[in-house]
């Protein structure tokens, strides 16, 4: 007697990619802006990025409809935690706020995959990497989505981030300039954008820094 | 004569059509220290007087943000008026969260009212001893409410409750017909002048105010003592010197109910009125 299955499924993959990564005093989080379902392009102009907290922005790829409700979903609760509290979310915080709110759903979860990119609280980079259900981790550096197996090796061999797992503990920041990080990011989507068919169209780039934000949008492959 | 056999209960009427009960938490709005609005166009500015238990203790928060285009003055049982403001928040959200646009203000204040009239018809409740001036924007312009324990609601001009409000009343009445055209600093600087009215003779000092503003182009948001402090020496909004020792004795008492105010006869001030 072979298992029944579903004939209709509540998620779609709408493709797409995230990076980013810590520095000492910046982070930079970017992501592709196409929208697809299947092998067709429902929009090139779609941002995955949102700003959850002056210093804490997240990245996610997946289900951009679960997406969504998650990024309101977290808005919300930041909205609550500033009436209480009087002041903005730290981005560790916010870290494990994304983690139980993901865990919540443990079993139906979210088709999110996420990457929080912000400010800790001495104000160094940070950037926290998630999967589905809210398994949480710092880490330097990040890749999140259908570009990131392609991604993941090559900001390995160009970052030389030591792991959080080492004793002493060193810090999950790369030894980049801003500069460099950001040129690094362009590159590395432009090569994604190649091989990877639901990647492509723009790529937009945030970077939060003691400054305040900036973003930029940069052409890629539409192919 | 008769109020005393009909006002156990919030659900007794009085023969003669009257809840005393509801008339009673009006009178708790009464006795906590003043709270005023006025609102132009385009702004509503909210201030109210910060009265502290003693030197040593700080002063009751009576001003909230309820949202970016909302906020709230409270004078009466602040701990009532701190949960009101907790639900008006958590509304706000809820409805931007569903409609993705800003819960517009005559919404609020007859979901407040709502709640506030459950509690005047439940023999298990008591109704709110809160009142709350609420301020908010919305496609319209500025809006100012009062909404009363009773559960009525009113759109105000301008207002002032609490004790000796009705000094600031006074004043109110007669500038307001000016309000709608004038600027935001205008409205500050008659703001301040009502709360001056409320003190009797003490000094306006910012350190014993709070206000606050929203308006087009400007989230709600508490100004800050030095901003206070130079609008109040712009105006000069000083008492004069006669009799402000004495005045201000007895304003450093803890909220006794003003000789021009109709107060019951209490036992004392209860603890939890601000």
């Amino acid at each position: 007697m072979t298992k029944q299955h579903a004939n209709w499924s509540p998620y779609d993959n709408n493709g797409g990619t995230c990076v980013a990564i810590a520095g000492a005093d910046y982070c930079v989080i970017a992501a592709d802006t196409r929208m697809s379902t299947g092998y067709n392009i429902l929009t090139r102009d779609y941002s995955k990025i949102c700003k959850l907290a002056d210093k804490s922005l997240m990245a996610s790829s997946g289900f951009q409809a679960d997406v969504r409700a998650l990024q309101k979903q977290l808005s919300a609760r930041h909205l609550i935690y500033q009436h209480q509290h009087n002041k903005q979310m730290s981005c560790p915080a916010m870290a494990q706020l994304l983690s139980n709110t993901l865990y919540y759903k443990r079993f139906f979860p979210y088709y999110a995959f996420n990457v929080l990119g912000g400010l800790d609280t001495e104000g160094k980079g940070c950037v926290y990497t998630y999967d589905a259900v809210g398994s949480y981790e710092r880490v330097g550096y990040s890749a999140q989505g259908s570009g990131a197996t392609l991604i993941t090796p090559f900001l390995d061999n160009q970052l030389k981030s030591p792991s959080p797992l080492l004793l002493p503990a060193k810090d999950a920041v790369t030894p980049l300039t801003e500069e460099e990080a950001v040129d690094l990011v362009k590159v590395v989507f432009a090569s994604a954008t190649e091989r990877d068919i639901y990647t492509g169209d723009k790529l937009e780039i945030v970077i939060l820094n003691a400054n305040g934000i900036q973003c930029e949008l940069m052409d890629l492959r539409k192919d | 004569m008769f109020r005393n056999q009909y006002d156990t209960d919030v659900t007794t009427w009085s023969p003669a059509g009257r809840l005393f009960q509801v008339e009673y938490a009006m009178e708790a709005v009464k006795q906590g220290s003043a709270a005023i609005g006025l609102r132009s166009k385009t702004h509503v500015v909210l201030a109210c007087v910060n009265k502290a238990n003693s030197e040593l203790s700080s002063h009751q928060k009576k001003i909230f943000k309820v949202d970016d285009h909302i906020g709230v003055a409270i004078a009466g049982l602040t701990a009532d008026g701190r949960v009101l403001s907790r639900y008006m928040r958590s509304e706000c959200i809820n409805y931007s969260f569903t409609y993705e646009s800003p819960l517009p203000v005559g919404r609020l204040v007859v979901q407040l009212a709502d709640k506030a009239q459950v509690c005047t018809q439940r023999s298990w409740k008591r109704p709110f001893g809160v009142g709350l001036l609420v301020g908010g924007l919305d496609e319209s312009g500025a809006h100012l409410y009062y909404n009363c324990p009773s559960g009525n609601y009113f759109e105000y001009q301008a207002f002032a409750i609490g004790s000796r409000s009705q000094a600031a009343k006074t004043y109110l009445e007669r500038k307001f017909e000016s309000f709608m055209g004038s600027s935001r600093d205008d409205l500050i600087k008659d703001a301040l002048f009502a709360i001056k009215e409320t003190l009797q003779g003490e000094k306006l000092k910012s350190s014993i105010c709070t206000v606050a503003v929203l308006g087009v182009g400007e989230p709600f948001h508490i100004l800050d003592q030095e901003t206070v402090q130079q609008v109040i020496n712009a105006h000069e909004i000083v008492e004069e010197e006669a009799s402000a020792e004495q005045e201000a004795a007895a304003a450093a008492d803890q909220d006794a109910p003003s000789a021009d105010e109709a107060a019951p006869a209490d036992q004392g001030i209860a603890p939890m009125d601000i």
